[in-house]
């Protein structure tokens, strides 16, 4: 059973928390963390890609946590026109989200961190207008545990943030309304990515079709709250497997919200920090925010460890978390933000133009970025954009 | 009113990150809505991505 104080309380067991908690463990902290659900990893509610150089940061990736290994797109135009393209340099993985995630929460528990399921927390407790811990129930009981800092990882359901008074509503045209199905009986080419975009498709997002393994793929979609309102995720996503795969076998549904828009930028109060999913730390391009999730949360643990070590919880020695953070890749997201809404501005007829386009360029010759050159001959404004980010102003 | 179709629901909490007034709570396998502090302005219903949510007119 728990203690009734800990150096660090972390809310929620995914990717970020148990980063977060290995990294305070590591550090000399007294850690707890804290997952609603009875199992670690599961449900899964994510399109499970993420890049290999992103993973290596932090971990020596195990073949166990790998479903399909990704070497190239296929981006599907409006009108169906793939587009083939190989990676030039990054490996990309589908990953096995329920062994990767129980994977790194046994690191953290490795590391000293106590780790309890089925602990769903409820509200936190301020003193002197400084959160220093938070109110649970565990197995039909509420409890208490006092922290010197807690780190919310508590991803979309998250009220931590809320409940310190911070603003983590997501507008609805940043919010992207998701489903996935993972399905069996497909025909599939291995090792590529398939994503589609335009109006028909997924409007202001994207449909994907990720292949993990023999037969098997996860295919889900991302809609802008925007349009959501008249035609929800699960009627797009029906129709594309009733026209692409009809004979599919859908064995699981999922569905999830994931905030697109810029990441929150101080998510931290004083004894307060925020990351992952509760953060908003998601690639607003690709809807992306496994290693974005890991890196805030090894950044926050970190801090945290320093923190106690100088008994300093203030918003001011926690800011340390949030300006790495953000050099670390808010900056950059809050500019794919940018590119994401001057290619959401493009029509159905420009995308069609620029898959055309594409499809010209030799099959060995096509790279993302001549992708990018054709989509910036339509849009001459994304050049603008697209330089920024890759200048790093 | 918004009208929960609970048993078609996901628990996936997308509605509580859309919710402007924090009166919706989803656990690992319930949700619940503080009708009072509910101002049915209808963007759970929206961003729901399989209409578990609908508002009662």
């Amino acid at each position: 059973m728990f203690k009734s104080k800990y150096d660090v309380v972390v809310v929620g067991g995914g990717p970020s928390g148990s980063m977060a908690a290995w990294e305070a463990a590591k550090g000399g902290a007294s850690v707890c963390m804290l997952e609603k659900d009875r199992d670690i990893g599961y449900p899964v509610r994510c399109g499970e890609a993420a890049g290999e150089s992103g993973l290596k940061q932090f971990v020596d990736i195990k073949d166990s946590w790998v479903a399909e290994r990704i070497t190239g797109a296929k981006l599907g135009s409006p009108s169906g026109k793939l587009v083939d393209v190989e990676f030039k340099s990054e490996t990309g993985f589908i990953l096995n989200r329920r062994v990767f995630d129980y994977d790194l929460s046994r690191y953290a528990a490795n590391a000293g961190a106590e780790v309890y399921t089925k602990a769903y927390v409820k509200n936190i407790s301020n003193a002197n207008g400084q959160v220093n811990g938070v109110v649970l129930d565990y197995l039909g009981e509420e409890k208490k545990i006092l922290a010197k800092i807690v780190i919310g990882a508590d991803g979309l359901t998250s009220r931590v943030g809320r409940w310190a008074g911070m603003k983590t509503q997501v507008r609805m045209k940043d919010m992207e309304s998701a489903l996935q199905y993972s399905v069996s009986n497909i025909d599939i080419e291995p090792n590529k990515m398939i994503m589609y975009v335009g109006k028909n498709h997924a409007p202001g997002g994207y449909l994907w079709v990720f292949p993990k393994g023999d037969k098997f793929a996860n295919i889900g979609i991302g809609i802008s709250g925007k349009y959501s309102k008249h035609k929800s995720a699960k009627k797009f996503l029906d129709e594309f497997m009733e026209r692409e795969y009809p004979d599919a076998a859908i064995l699981t549904t999922m569905c999830g919200g994931v905030p697109c828009g810029k990441p929150m930028r101080n998510p931290v109060s004083d004894g307060l920090m925020l990351v992952g999913d509760a953060a908003h730390q998601i690639n607003p391009m690709t809807g992306g925010g496994i290693v974005s999730g890991m890196k805030a949360g090894w950044i926050a643990g970190q801090v945290a460890a320093e923190a106690i070590i100088k008994e300093n919880y203030s918003v001011k020695m926690l800011n340390n978390y949030s300006d790495a953070m953000w050099k670390a890749f808010g900056k950059n997201y809050e500019r794919f933000y940018k590119i994401k809404e001057a290619v959401h501005n493009l029509s159905d007829e420009d995308l069609d133009y620029i898959a055309e386009q594409v499809l010209s360029i030799p099959h060995n010759k096509r790279t993302l970025s001549s992708v990018f050159k054709a989509a910036v001959f339509k849009k001459p404004a994304l050049i603008i954009d697209v330089l920024k980010v890759f200048a790093g102003v | 009113m918004i009208n929960i179709k609970e048993n078609r629901c996901d628990y996936c909490g997308a509605c509580v990150t859309v919710c402007p007034v924090d009166c919706i709570e989803v656990r690992e396998s319930s949700i619940m809505i503080d009708h009072p502090v509910c101002i049915d302005c209808d963007l759970c219903v929206e961003i729901c991505p399989i209409d578990v949510l609908a508002s009662n007119v």
